[in-house]
């Protein structure tokens, strides 16, 4: 028998114990002494469940699934030193993470376990533990992401080989994403209409599962050691090389606990206000809400699956169980439907070499950009939107549509890949899939987005917040003008600039471009590229007739050009029915 | 047994898929002789001219360029009149752009071998100034070249401003001195100016049926008439609406004239309080009488109080822009005075509902097909009563979501299927992500 302990040590097959258990009832006396040395690695099954998103005890089902059965529970955060240094992500986003990390690791601590956070690289980090605590099985979300992909392919691979069995189980997404990919013969839906009719034919979405409280986990325990802080605690900002001074307290704290308490107040305005369309757009939504989730959701804080469940629940007990809307989900269909559209495409986040994105001939003007990333572009609604961003890790989304706008095809004709980048660095709920996905759209370079859209930089903020108080609150230097300049200062007369001691070219910047001209050129440089798509069927706003340039002559003067002629997008029901 | 080599034995003037035929043929008694006994002689190499550009036409350059090094045939085939009468030169410097440039050693080929076969040119450039000079120095080499068409196109910003002047203009004379037969020209944000025009109308008069300037700062109202006055044959003209006339619409009307198809203007203010002149309803009423299905473009990049001079007389638009915002008063006076609208594109207006506006244009417009609406607010009622009025015409309907506005008969759920019933096909907002 002793023979048979090695083989089960081996093989972390729990599973195969309980069978041979109810065989053996001799093999089941070995299996409860296993258990009673519940203190030793050596002997017993041994779980790592890697939290990577997911940052939560609810609806982990992954976790859930790993823990039948063990013995020994690990959960690990492992933090790549590289990232820290790098300037792609901000020290709002870093304090989001950290503030996710203390969370998770008091939840478990009330479950006498704790949070392990080990520094390095998914591939360098598993080959160790597996060895040192003896690991039996690993547990992970699933991410659906191509990066993610391949990074846990890699470690799925090494699991094997160290006979580790891992558990990964779906709970980032409301679906399996290559289900719906598979509904629609194998291509992801291209309109956010068609992702909605194939969402209307998958199966229901999967109950959250339930949260792991001390009944859940009590065979297990958590190998601590009087060191822990020191080798696997959660890191401070400082420890990660930023500076704390000055650093005013986060408008987002992170963490599971805050995301439920946000779920039950975002419910609770919602049944106040008994009205689940759109709400209006005013000055005030501009602002940071005790109610707002985005972050919550994309650090995995928040269950997307129990906000969906909930919604469903309140609608139905306030409108009397009459079926919701999609609309009702829209928050969460739109981040499902970018994730779908990324999740098989490693280039999605690029221009080049991607099969959903327009080759648009985008000026290359670093100059141009930092000023935008700054809020040093000279006209107010602009600047203060990206200084809420820095300042703050969060704008609302019409505030993104303003100055993803402005980067890309309203004004500065910047590729929309810079856009992203900063908005990585920056804001809070920029995933990979969502925040690529969206600046594709905002740019007009994928999705058949109609490209007449465009939004004034003065305008749109003015009939969005009249009184310019959202201006003033952000950038303190124009807080003397007055409503009617405070959009648009240049205009200002000398007095009104002297009286508001903010001189235009002095204290605070002129506008780096003439909106007018601008839109008009670009306007003109969307339409040469849209016409040039042969499936193109939308607002063809004047188009030339090119007289002079017959059909076959077009025909080869497309193939005279030195890159292979615009993608045609793939065919999918155009933007209208 | 026929043998096929390089383009002797092919029958001139065959047309392609007869000499594919005949290939085909030949080949099958190829293979008869194969099959008897005899060596096998099918070869890539012996394929007719014909054939090989027939061929190499649908190759992108690149692969056409792989393809012409593989033998000598295939690269007497590459270097062909046929292929290179159309071109597109694709300027782009790397610390500009993230597009690649034609090569310049396959600039220099072209100009060498293939200029005066050219006859629809390109320039494509990024908004650098040493892209725009380049083109231009490519210009003022194309001697030997009868154009029938030329774009001089900025992809971003416009570069050939950045130019010196008497550069452009020196290397567009080129082109209008040589060409004598320009039929298609795209010169828009450019320092064209009126001399330079006056040398296109010498050479190309008879010729010239497209011409688009928008934007052409240099440019004054007598240089365009000039060009109406002496090119009878044009049929499309893009221009700004400070070089726009009465004597230019006469002359675009004048019996001589042949009909205007197309005319695109673009109203832009450079200054806010900017003035505009008007045009005169009987200007536009002789354009009418003289070409009853001429599109009339406009696009307005306007501040809201600078249209007065505008809608306040029948105009016969089809193609109507606000790059914008716009009034609701001036909404209103499209409804009333442009009876010829296909298609009309609000970019914003602002946050009084465009309800009666919207019902007016419908009534009136019996022509209009094509809607867009950006940052706007119409009531979901107004709206669907929009559209059952006009019914099925409507081809195009692009509505932001946020623009329409539930009330107490529809919900913004319920309104995409009342929508859907008038306009005889499903249809639905356009929607922007939320996060």
């Amino acid at each position: 028998f002793v023979g048979v302990f090695t083989v089960f040590r081996g093989l972390s097959a729990v599973s195969t114990c309980s069978q041979s258990c109810s065989a053996n009832p001799t093999l089941t006396t070995l299996f409860i002494f296993n258990a009673a040395m519940k203190n030793s690695d050596s002997m017993g099954v041994n779980t790592i469940h890697w939290f990577r998103k997911g940052l939560r005890l609810h609806d982990n089902p992954a976790l859930r699934d790993s823990i039948r059965g063990t013995d020994t529970l690990r959960c690990i955060y492992i933090l790549d030193p590289w990232f820290a240094g790098s300037s792609s992500v901000g020290i709002n986003r870093w304090r989001f993470l950290l503030h996710c990390l203390e969370d998770l690791d008091a939840s478990l601590r009330k479950l006498n376990s704790r949070l392990f956070v080990i520094r390095g690289q998914p591939t360098d980090v598993f080959p160790r533990l597996f060895r040192e605590w003896n690991i039996a099985r690993l547990s992970y979300e699933y991410d659906s992401e191509p990066f993610g992909k391949e990074r846990d392919a890699a470690i799925q691979k090494l699991a094997s080989e160290a006979g580790v069995e891992v558990t990964v189980r779906i709970s980032h997404t409301l679906y399996n994403l290559d289900k719906i990919i598979e509904l629609n013969d194998g291509q992801p839906p291209l309109t956010y209409k068609r992702f909605q009719a194939i969402i209307n034919q998958m199966d229901a979405v999967e109950l959250p599962a339930e949260t792991i409280i001390s009944k859940v986990i009590k065979n297990c325990t958590t190998p601590i050691t009087h060191d822990h802080d020191d080798k696997f605690g959660v890191p401070s900002l400082e420890e990660l090389g930023f500076e704390t001074e000055g650093l005013s307290t986060a408008v987002w704290p992170g963490g599971e606990t805050e995301a439920l308490m946000r779920l039950e107040r975002h419910l609770e305005r919602k049944a106040w206000v008994a009205n689940f369309e759109r709400p209006r757009m005013n000055s005030n939504s501009l602002l940071a809400a005790p109610t707002g989730l985005s972050p919550y959701l994309r650090f995995g804080c928040l269950s997307c699956r129990l906000f969906y469940f909930k919604l469903t629940d309140l609608y139905k007990k306030v409108k009397k169980n009459s079926t919701p809307p999609l609309s009702l989900y829209g928050q969460l269909l739109w981040r499902e439907f970018f994730y779908t559209t990324a999740t098989n495409n490693p280039c999605f986040d690029k221009m080049e070499g991607n099969p959903v994105c327009l080759q648009i001939p985008w000026d290359r003007n670093p100059e141009a950009l930092a000023k935008w990333a700054e809020g040093q572009t000279g006209y107010p609604w602009i600047d203060a939107i990206m200084t809420q961003l820095r300042q703050e890790g969060w704008i609302h989304h019409l505030a993104r549509h303003a100055v993803a706008c402005f980067l890309t095809r309203g004004d500065l004709w910047i590729s929309w890949e810079e856009g992203m980048k900063v908005f990585e660095e920056l804001l809070l709920d920029a995933d990979w899939s969502v925040n690529a996905g969206s600046w594709m759209w905002l740019s007009c370079s994928s999705f058949f987005q109609q490209f007449f859209h465009c939004y004034c930089p003065v305008g749109f903020g003015r009939r969005t917040d009249p009184s310019g108080d959202y201006i003033r609150r952000y950038l303190p230097v124009l807080r003397g003008f007055p409503a009617k300049y405070i959009y648009d200062p240049w205009n200002a007369p000398e007095d009104v600039q002297k009286a508001a001691k903010c001189i235009i070219g002095t204290n605070y910047p002129r506008p780096m471009v003439n909106h007018a001209e601008a839109s008009r050129v670009n306007i003109e440089r969307m339409k040469q590229i849209y016409q040039q798509l042969s499936c193109y069927k939308g607002l063809v706003i004047s188009v030339s007739s090119s007289y002079g340039e017959s059909s076959r002559d077009q025909a080869s003067l497309r193939f005279a050009c030195t890159r292979a002629s615009q993608r045609t997008l793939p065919q999918g029901p155009l933007f209208i029915g | 047994m026929k043998r096929i080599k390089g383009g002797e034995e092919a029958s001139g003037g065959e047309s392609p898929p007869e000499a594919c035929k005949k290939l085909r043929t030949e080949i099958s008694e190829e293979s008869e002789a194969k099959a008897a006994g005899e060596s096998p002689l099918c070869d890539w190499s012996l394929l007719p001219q014909e054939i090989l550009l027939h061929i190499f036409q649908y190759l992108p350059l690149l692969d056409r360029a792989y393809a012409s090094q593989v033998c000598r045939g295939w690269n007497e085939a590459f270097h062909m009149p046929e292929l290179w009468r159309c071109f597109e030169f694709e300027l782009n410097q790397p610390a500009s752009s993230y597009l690649k440039a034609t090569h310049p050693d396959l600039i220099k080929q072209i100009i060498k071998r293939h200029s005066n076969h050219l006859q629809y040119v390109s320039f494509k450039v990024d908004s650098s100034t040493e892209s725009a000079e380049a083109a231009c120095d490519i210009l003022s080499q194309l001697v030997n070249c009868s154009l029938k068409t030329l774009g001089l196109i900025s992809t971003a910003r416009p570069s050939f401003m950045e130019v010196p002047k008497s550069h452009f203009i020196s290397a567009l004379t080129v082109v209008f001195v040589n060409s004598k037969s320009l039929s298609s020209l795209k010169i828009d944000d450019t320092p064209v100016d009126d001399p330079s025009l006056k040398v296109l109308v010498a050479n190309n008069s008879d010729t010239l049926k497209l011409l688009k300037m928008s934007s052409c700062p240099h440019v004054s109202p007598a240089g365009i008439l000039c060009v109406a006055d002496q090119c009878h044959g044009l049929r499309e003209l893009a221009l700004n609406y400070h070089l726009l006339s009465d004597e230019l619409l006469l002359a675009l009307s004048s019996e001589k004239h042949v009909h205007l198809e197309h005319l695109r203007i673009d109203v832009v203010s450079e200054n806010p309080g900017q003035h505009f002149h008007t045009i005169k309803k009987s200007s536009w009423d002789a354009m009418v009488r003289h070409s009853p299905k001429f599109n009339l473009v406009m696009y307005f990049f306007l501040y809201e109080d600078e249209f007065g001079p505008f809608f306040n007389d029948e105009i016969p638009i089809t193609h109507l822009y606000f790059g914008r915002s716009v009034s609701k008063e001036v909404l209103g006076r499209v409804g009333l005075h442009c009876p010829r609208l296909v298609e009309l594109v609000v970019c914003a207006n602002g946050l009084r509902p465009l309800d009666e506006e919207l019902i007016r244009i419908a009534k009136h417009c019996t022509q209009l097909s094509a809607i867009g609406l950006g940052e706007c607010e119409v009531s979901c009622s107004a709206f669907v009563e929009f559209v059952k009025m006009c019914g099925r015409r409507l081809s195009q309907l692009s509505i932001m979501e946020e623009v329409l506005i539930p009330d107490h008969k529809y919900s913004l759920d319920e309104i995409h299927w009342e929508v859907s019933k008038h306009l005889g096909r499903v249809w639905f907002p356009d929607m922007m992500p939320t996060w």
